[in-house]
């Protein structure tokens, strides 16, 4: 595996790392700036829509889970 | 054009050359520079029905409009990191006209330029650990006991003995999550030490992820001067291996996304 890993080789990227830097990276540019028509769209609740679309990893799992296990899963969000 | 938004992918310091010619952005149009006092914002125009408040929200909600948005976005960033530090914005940044993003670039100089400093000569690893299989039960994937494979099929299992499976399951789940953790803190602290600065993403989940990955437990980001890089991919090569059913994944080098909120507030940060 370490002779894989050439320091500057681009490999495709997984969508999922890239949402994660490009949604919650990146400097975000405030709304103090004056006299700016700047388009701000929220992007923290659409990683909750698109968390949203995607189905929650647990549910699959809990049903081959002790009850007694159950309860790590008590302070997730709720799948809803 | 006159209808054009703009879009900005980056804000770097001025270039030595001029950007690619072939190079395309978001909205299929090539990026320019726009410099302003020693600022330069990299910035394509996009069309106002798409871009505009409003449909750009009703877009967003749109996984393939915001993948091919997002690997627009990077793209161009990209070619930036291969020829400076460019610092780049959050996805979807769109300005109204040039003389916007000038006085954005005017108003926000201070911290931009900080931010620049900060980041200068410097490039984002991130680092992933999966843990074995899920768990979904079956057990053997982390190598703990499984006694019932050794079982006749046709003796039917008493209560006793699947409980006593059941718990030797857990058992050693439960160890390996705990040999797990010690693992990944001490490769965090490790790398953390190593670079100029770390951050922690949310552990990634749900489709988006590779099937079969198992269970990631360290999504981490690391701010690593470029020059450095071969040694810090190094330490992260001698850490792998060291644990069974545990796997390591490197990405990048990227431009320092997760590293433009200032040492001093952190959004996604803490140890974990």
């Amino acid at each position: 595996m370490t002779a894989s890993v050439d320091p500057f080789a681009q490999r495709e990227i997984a969508l999922v790392d890239l949402l994660d830097r490009l949604l919650a990276g990146g400097v975000v540019l405030a709304g103090r700036i004056a006299d700016v028509d700047l388009v701000r769209i929220d992007l923290k609740a659409l990683i909750s829509a698109v968390n949203a679309q995607v189905p929650s990893p647990f549910a699959a799992v809990d049903d081959g889970r002790d009850p007694s296990e159950s309860p790590r899963t008590r302070d997730l969000p709720d799948p809803e | 054009m006159t209808d054009d938004l703009r879009y900005v992918y980056a804000v770097c310091r001025p270039l030595a050359a001029p950007l690619h010619a072939d190079l395309t952005g978001v909205a299929g149009e090539p990026p320019r520079q726009l410099a302003h006092e020693g600022l330069v914002a990299v910035v394509s125009p996009v069309p106002e029905r798409d871009f505009a408040h409003e449909p750009l929200r009703a877009h967003l909600e749109d996984l393939d409009w915001l993948a091919a948005t997002a690997r627009a976005h990077q793209s161009v960033v990209a070619a930036l990191t291969t020829v400076t530090c460019p610092l780049p914005l959050r996805l979807a940044t769109v300005f109204r006209d040039d003389s916007g993003v000038r006085a954005m670039l005017e108003d926000e100089s201070e911290r931009l330029r900080r931010i620049l400093d900060r980041i200068d000569g410097h490039v984002e690893w991130g680092v992933k650990v999966w843990l074995g299989d899920s768990g979904d039960g079956a057990g053997g994937a982390d190598g703990g006991p499984e006694p019932s494979a050794a079982q006749p099929r046709r003796v039917p299992e008493s209560g006793r003995d699947y409980l006593r499976r059941r718990r030797a399951g857990n058992a050693a789940r439960e160890e390996s999550a705990a040999r797990a953790e010690v693992f990944t803190r001490r490769l965090h602290g490790d790398l953390a030490r190593y670079a100029a600065d770390a951050r922690l993403h949310p552990v990634q989940s749900g489709p988006l992820t590779e099937a079969g990955s198992g269970r990631n437990i360290l999504n981490s980001a690391y701010l690593v001067p470029r020059a450095r890089s071969e040694e810090f991919l190094e330490l992260i090569g001698r850490a792998e291996g060291t644990l069974p059913g545990l796997r390591v994944e490197v990405t990048g080098p990227w431009a320092a996304y997760s590293f433009t909120d200032g040492p001093d507030g952190p959004e996604a940060g803490g140890t974990p």
